[in-house]
């Protein structure tokens, strides 16, 4: 506790963007640290905590030596000013005395000592908060990285179901904002109730120990600032809520101006974009300023809160130091403890807001802790030994939900080394059919058998170590491109990278990049095509010689000219291996031994292409539709 | 940022208020411990009496001080008072103030000027002190020789029971001179401030005599500084407000002015100037970074301007109480600044790391999260564990390291701070002791050494912030002083009346802006009003560019374009526009309903006309299977229809605006063949003669237009009939068997 407080509030300010370097530019920022923002609350804020208190358990022992440290660096710290005050007097009566012409003048010895003793108090209080400080921030960082840990182990057994429903960002925000949020508020929460709680108490006690008229006074300020910090969190929140809301709308107008700029471009929407941005625009800054204005306002309100009463109670000191009721250097300390008195009471009435804070980021991180998982696997699975590729589907209904089927009775019989081609409109079935093989989604009825044996009856793993997969949305990471090629069996040697890449016909692009098999491909892989990461992906189901094989979509995006070279490398891959085949292009899946036409979720037609189009079926219409021209009527 | 500064310039006059706001808020902030200082020094040292001018003095006391007045200063002290008899007539007006005015003459002290107080202030000073100190030896004899020593004389050696004073006003005046010197060297000795403390204790003594109330010139001393503390912080306070209230209304103002221009600086972009900076990074200039350029001019007008105004005047106001004591608080500043420096060099590069280290965790989440599938299906979970816990380990280290920082710096920071206070206490201390000093001057030093060092921390957080902040500025002003390349005409020409629609490529090129390669090369070719042209060829061969040409959203390097014979450079962009339905790649729609997207294209198409186009454009069934119809809410980048969808309505679009011209930007790529091909015959129909441009991959979207134009690494490598092309051009005969069997090439 230092000298003044009073100014303290001011540098934590800016001090904050360094307290929570997690996160990102965000408008609260700069609003100072008394802005009571965030208004989130935990549905179930009790359920949550014990929870929590729950996952702190194992730190039972470090919290109890934070709580000791804690209170024992308060307590010294509190005690500091009126020890310090003692020395003051001194000083003061050595001057009376010396003016006055009575007495020996100050007695230095004296008020040296006191100045050692009160070294010694802040130097062990600064020990003590340094020590409560670093075991503190090391349960945090490891609570935090527990945290994730248990999401990133979660988000593995969690079935596909789940992400249908749940965005990408949803979860990241839940690894990074969320956790982070845990942390920050847990550890801001912690310490800071254990210090306020005990400051409010020490300083009541220390100034009650000096005069309980002035205590009296320095308390009226108490509900004073209490009242004017709910009144401006009030006001101010609306406005904030308010900019927040219209900020939103710039933002949407802004993407969506931007996003479609060559159409706004295109039909002359540039007047009234800007008219309508302006329009916005105006609104923001109405809420804006007031918002900006309001939550400004807290600090200094605060400090002239704390100018009155640190004016009342040197009027009052005054008067009762003339009375000898005190001591100057009473007067000293108590100004002192009333300016380290409005900071933690205003840290308690926010610390309710914190814990909210941290009740609702917990909540949503326990909430995906608990989400349903991938039904367990079966006790005494079959282990594949001799995979042959029989792959039988026997009535198999499926729906993503429960009520609407997208499988609805779907049998075939596939026979070991089949290429097998799943042709269909948009929305027939094809890639769920293939999900459901992989067993990324279970039946809800029926069965699909492997080699005889039901799919849910081997363990996953060995289901899905059968099967080669090239998708048609290319999935490749952080890596190098020899890594990346690799991903599927990681004992193959450089050497057989390069020949399945030769193969893909991807070998020679590799070759021009700038560090060829050792580039590391970005999120984005910015320079690589999606024609050129199709072939990587599909030289990578080339390096894993899976026991099956299936294409969704694999070549869609490789131009056709390129994809009529690979087609001896795909043949060669499909010999002798059961093969699925999902194509919009039909000209890729003409040769296939088997076609299976989809629509609806059902089998509507089946057999080889030239027969299928003799029929004059389903198949035949869809097949001569991407050559009918228009004006042929 | 000071590429911006432009904006605050309508704010001039609320920046220069609220700087002279800042002053007054400062200033009151360190009148503050000033003011308690005086209530310490002379409130409760001094018992409220302020200094040795008092304000009335009995006529004997009078005499005997002026026997101490020198010579040259005796005018002046007789000019500043008067004399009031009891028999006065205003005497009843003083009598409750000094009731000794019954019995005994008084002087009374006039009005006088700042220097007259001054100057008499010291003069009856010396004199209080000398007739107190003599006062003394009559009282008590004892002490006589160790006061007497300061006079010069011996005191005692006057006679028993002459009056001492009496005695001293009969010696002749240049011995009394005589004494007076010896006076002023121990005077000298003394210093005023100890002079003063002196005197002040005579002049309480004469209150008395005079039967004054002291106990209530105490309390009326305490509560006189204290309303006028009181005056002060309110005046602190609105201060502070109405500087916030300034700051506020100029950082959202300025915010507002910027965004605007941003806003439409954007909106007049091309394609050229918007790929340079790429659509993500517009938005985020947009938005992100002007709300960080308010929030810093905020904070700059409200703690960038007081940090040194505090500064500089806590410095001025310490140096004021003790000019040798300055030194401690530059050491705790030094020590602290060092402290901060050595914070930052450690902790800054870390807070780097540690950005990167969470873009790291968040990179391998996203691709376990996108990529799951895959890895499900290579069986990796494992290993994408063990990935993901290397990030997060790194993560979780350099965390806890700048952690620890943080909670090494805190306390050592306090202890500083206190330090300070202890070091001023005991040098203060010192300083009292030899009188050079006051208590209460010395606690409000300490207040002003804390101010001081808070301006420091201040000031020092804010190097480390605003050059974070700098980069948003910097990234606004790039934009704002982006020329936009492609601009309309000084004197623009116009259309003709009847406006055919005939469109002429002559040898046209085009580059990219520092491109090294031309993407596309010498195009020739004319299509007619009426008639389908199509454009084919591989992934990258420039055909969208060609065709992204004639609206001019890129403007070409070389040849000319030219729409009816005239340069579509020579005509206004919205003119030219005007004659172009355009139907994008991805079929872009804009929130609001179906029916709003439509009409952006004719905000007055009929309701007929929407539903035509809809049909023509094979949207109906899908629309009409809504609820709403044609009232559908489409989602900010139409999310909640299917790209098939998307394109339909796009399509749609195009047909309510009827323009002679359509361009087509590969449209139909996410339609199946089916829809397709019901869409292009019914298009057909309807656009009769009108241009009609069609960009696309597929061959069979192709086979009937008027005239194909084949493209291969931006060159035309064939052109004409698909009948002709299958005869002549090769790169058309790959593409073709490629998609189609023999039989249908037939």
């Amino acid at each position: 506790m230092s000298e003044d407080k009073r100014t303290a509030p001011q540098t934590r300010g800016p001090m904050g963007p360094m307290r929570g370097p997690m996160r990102g530019p965000s408008p609260g920022q700069g609003h100072g640290p008394m802005s009571m923002m965030k208004g989130e609350k935990a549905r179930d804020f009790r359920g949550t905590m014990a929870k929590l208190l729950d996952y702190l358990g194992a730190y039972r022992l470090g919290i109890l030596l934070v709580m000791v440290f804690a209170i024992a660096s308060t307590v010294f710290t509190i005690i500091g000013p009126k020890i310090l005050g003692q020395a003051t007097t001194k000083l003061f009566e050595g001057v009376l005395a010396l003016i006055s012409g009575t007495g020996s003048g100050i007695d230095f010895s004296y008020i040296g000592r006191i100045i050692l003793i009160t070294i010694g108090l802040y130097l062990t209080s600064a020990i003590f908060s340094f020590i409560q400080g670093w075991i503190m921030s090391g349960i945090s960082i490891d609570i935090t990285y527990r945290f994730r840990k248990d999401i990133s182990q979660k988000i593995n057994r969690m079935p596909f179901k789940y992400f249908d429903n749940t965005s990408q960002g949803e979860v990241l925000s839940r690894i990074t904002n969320d956790v982070d949020t845990v942390n920050q508020t847990l550890n801001q929460s912690l310490s800071q109730i254990i210090t306020s709680v005990v400051s409010v108490v020490g300083v009541l006690v220390m100034m009650l120990t000096i005069s309980w008229k002035m205590t009296l006074v320095a308390l009226t300020i108490i509900p004073l600032s209490m009242g004017i910090v709910i009144l401006i969190v009030r006001q101010s929140q609306k406005y904030f809520a308010q900019q927040q809301e219209y900020l939103g709308h710039i933002n949407g107008h802004v993407e969506e101006m931007f996003g479609g700029h060559l159409v706004m471009k295109a039909f002359n929407g540039e007047a009234e974009s800007v008219a309508k941005f302006n329009g916005l625009n105006d609104t923001l800054y109405s809420s804006a300023w007031k918002s900006q204005f309001l939550s400004g306002l807290m600090m200094p309100v605060m400090r002239f809160v704390g100018n009155l009463g640190y004016v009342g109670i040197s009027i009052l000191g005054g008067y009762l130091a003339i009375q000898k009721v005190i001591t100057v250097g009473d007067i000293q300390a108590f100004i002192q403890y009333v300016n380290s008195f409005t900071q933690p009471i205003t840290q308690i009435a926010n610390i309710s807001n914190i814990l909210q804070q941290t009740a609702a980021a917990a909540e949503r991180v326990f909430e995906f802790l608990e989400e349903e998982e991938e039904i367990p696997e079966v006790e005494e699975p079959v282990i594949p030994d001799e995979i042959k590729g029989h792959v039988e589907f026997k009535n198999v209904r499926f729906g993503y939900d429960a009520e609407q089927m997208v499988i609805k009775d779907f049998s075939a019989d596939v026979l070991p080394g089949q290429k097998i081609a799943l042709v269909g409109p948009t929305g027939a079935g094809k890639t769920t059919m293939v999900k459901l093989l992989m067993r990324f989604y279970d039946v809800n009825e029926g069965a699909i058998l492997v080699d005889g044996k039901n799919i849910k009856d081997y363990r996953r793993e060995d289901l899905r170590c059968m099967f080669g997969m090239v998708l048609q949305d290319t999935w490749l990471y952080n890596d190098t491109i020899m890594e990346n090629i690799r991903y599927g069996r990681p004992g193959a040697s450089d050497d057989e990278v390069i020949q399945a890449a030769k193969a893909a016909h991807v070998d020679h692009f590799v070759r021009t990049l700038p560090e060829s098999y050792g580039m590391v491909l970005n999120e984005e892989a910015s320079n690589i095509s999606q024609g050129q990461k199709q072939l990587m992906t599909i030289a990578r189901a080339i390096v894993l010689d899976p026991n099956m094989l299936i294409l969704d979509e694999a070549t869609s995006s490789v131009d056709t000219r390129t994809e009529l070279l690979i087609q001896n490398a795909m043949d060669n891959l499909m010999q002798n291996r059961t093969s699925f085949i999902i194509a919009h292009r039909l000209s890729t899946i003409r040769n296939a031994d088997w076609i299976l036409v989809m629509n609806e979720g059902d089998i509507v037609e089946q057999g080889k292409h030239d027969d299928l189009l003799k029929k004059g079926g389903f198949y035949a219409d869809l097949y001569n539709s991407q050559f009918d021209v228009v004006g042929a009527e | 940022m000071r590429r911006l500064l432009k904006y605050l310039k309508p704010y001039t006059l609320l920046i220069i208020l609220s700087v002279t706001l800042l002053f007054v808020q400062a200033n009151a902030d360190l009148a503050l411990p000033d003011y308690l200082s005086r209530i310490v020094n002379n409130g409760i040292q001094q018992n409220g009496v302020e200094n040795s001018l008092a304000v009335a003095v009995r006529q004997s006391e009078y005499d005997k001080l002026i026997l101490f007045v020198p010579q040259e200063d005796l005018e002046l002290v007789q000019g500043s008072y008067r004399l009031i008899t009891p028999e006065d007539q205003e005497a009843l007006n003083y009598l409750d103030e000094f009731p000794i005015l019954k019995e005994e003459a008084i002087y009374l002290l006039q009005d006088l000027d700042q220097a007259q107080q001054d100057q008499l202030n010291l003069v009856l000073g010396k004199a209080f002190v000398t007739v107190s100190g003599i006062q003394q030896i009559v009282d008590d004899p004892s002490r006589a020789a160790m006061l007497g020593q300061g006079f010069g004389f011996d005191l005692s050696r006057i006679p028993a029971g002459m009056d001492i004073f009496q005695a001293l006003g009969a010696l002749p005046a240049d011995t009394r001179a005589a004494i007076s010197a010896r006076m002023e060297e121990t005077f000298a000795s003394l210093g005023e401030n100890m002079i003063n403390q002196m005197a002040v204790g005579a002049v309480k003594t004469e209150y008395e005599a005079l039967g004054m109330d002291a106990g209530k010139i105490q309390r009326d001393y305490i509560l006189r500084i204290g309303g006028t503390m009181l005056l002060i912080s309110l005046l602190g306070g609105a201060a502070t407000i109405a500087t916030g209230y300034l700051a506020s209304r100029t950082a959202a103002g300025a915010a507002r002015d910027i965004r605007a221009d941003v806003f439409k600086k954007v909106e007049s972009f091309s394609s050229a100037e918007f790929n340079k900076f790429s659509t993500a990074s517009l938005i985020t200039r947009s938005t992100n970074d002007v709300t960080q350029v308010q929030t810093v001019i905020f904070m700059f007008m409200r703690m960038v301007l007081f940090a040194p105004i505090i500064g500089v005047g806590g410095v001025i106001r310490a140096i004021d109480k003790s000019a040798s004591m300055w030194w401690l608080i530059a050491l705790a500043v030094l020590i602290l600044l060092g402290l901060i420096i050595i914070v930052f060099f450690v902790a800054v590069p870390k807070f780097k790391l540690m950005q990167q280290l969470i873009d790291r965790l968040n990179l391998v989440t996203r691709e376990n999260l996108s990529g799951m599938m895959v890895i499900r299906a290579f069986n990796k979970q494992d290993e994408e564990l063990v990935r993901f816990d290397q990030a997060n380990r790194d993560l979780t280290e350099t965390g806890l390291f700048v952690a620890r920082v943080m909670v090494t710096m805190m306390p050592l920071m306090m202890l500083i701070m206190n330090g300070l206070s202890l070091a001023i206490i005991w040098v203060g201390a010192h300083q009292v002791a030899e009188s050079t000093m006051q208590v209460g001057d010395m606690m409000a030093f300490m207040q002003y050494a804390m101010q001081i060092v808070f301006a420091f921390l201040m000031m020092s957080m804010m190097f480390i912030f605003l050059p974070r902040a700098a980069v948003s500025g910097d990234r606004i002003a790039d934009v704002l002083e982006t020329e936009v390349e492609i601009r309309d005409p000084q004197d623009p020409k116009s259309f003709p009346a009847t406006f055919r629609g005939q469109i002429e490529f002559n040898d046209v090129s085009f580059r990219y802006p520092d491109a090294e390669d031309d993407v596309i090369q010498n195009v020739s070719f004319t299509a007619q009003p009426g008639q389908t042209t199509a454009f084919i060829g591989s992934t990258g061969c420039g055909k969208s560019t060609v065709i992204n040409l004639i609206p001019r959203f890129y403007d070409i390097s070389e040849g000319s374009i030219t729409l009816d014979g005239i340069d579509i450079r020579d005509v206004k962009q919205s003119d030219l526009r005007d004659k172009i339905g355009y139907v994008p790649q991805k079929g872009t729609l804009f929130s609001g309903t179906i029916q709003s997207n439509l009409l952006y294209a004719d905000p007055d198409a009929a309701p007929e006309v929407l539903q035509e186009a809809a049909e023509i454009a094979q949207a109906v069934e899908f629309i009409s299977a809504r609820e709403e119809g044609f009232e559908a809410d489409i989602s900010q980048g139409g999310t909640n229809v299917s790209g098939g969808q998307k394109q339909r309505l796009a399509i749609a679009r195009a047909i309510v605006k009827k323009p002679p011209i359509y361009i087509f930007d590969d449209s139909f790529s996410a339609l199946d063949f089916k829809t397709d091909s019901a869409l292009r015959r019914e298009l057909k129909k309807k656009t009769g003669d009108s241009t009609v441009l069609i960009v696309t991959q597929r061959v069979a979207t192709v086979k009937n237009a008027d005239q194909i134009i084949v493209l291969d690494q931006g060159r035309v490598v064939g052109q004409g009939t698909h009948q002709e092309l299958m005869k002549t051009c090769q790169t058309y005969q790959e593409i073709a068997s490629s998609q189609l069997s023999k039989e249908e090439l037939a």
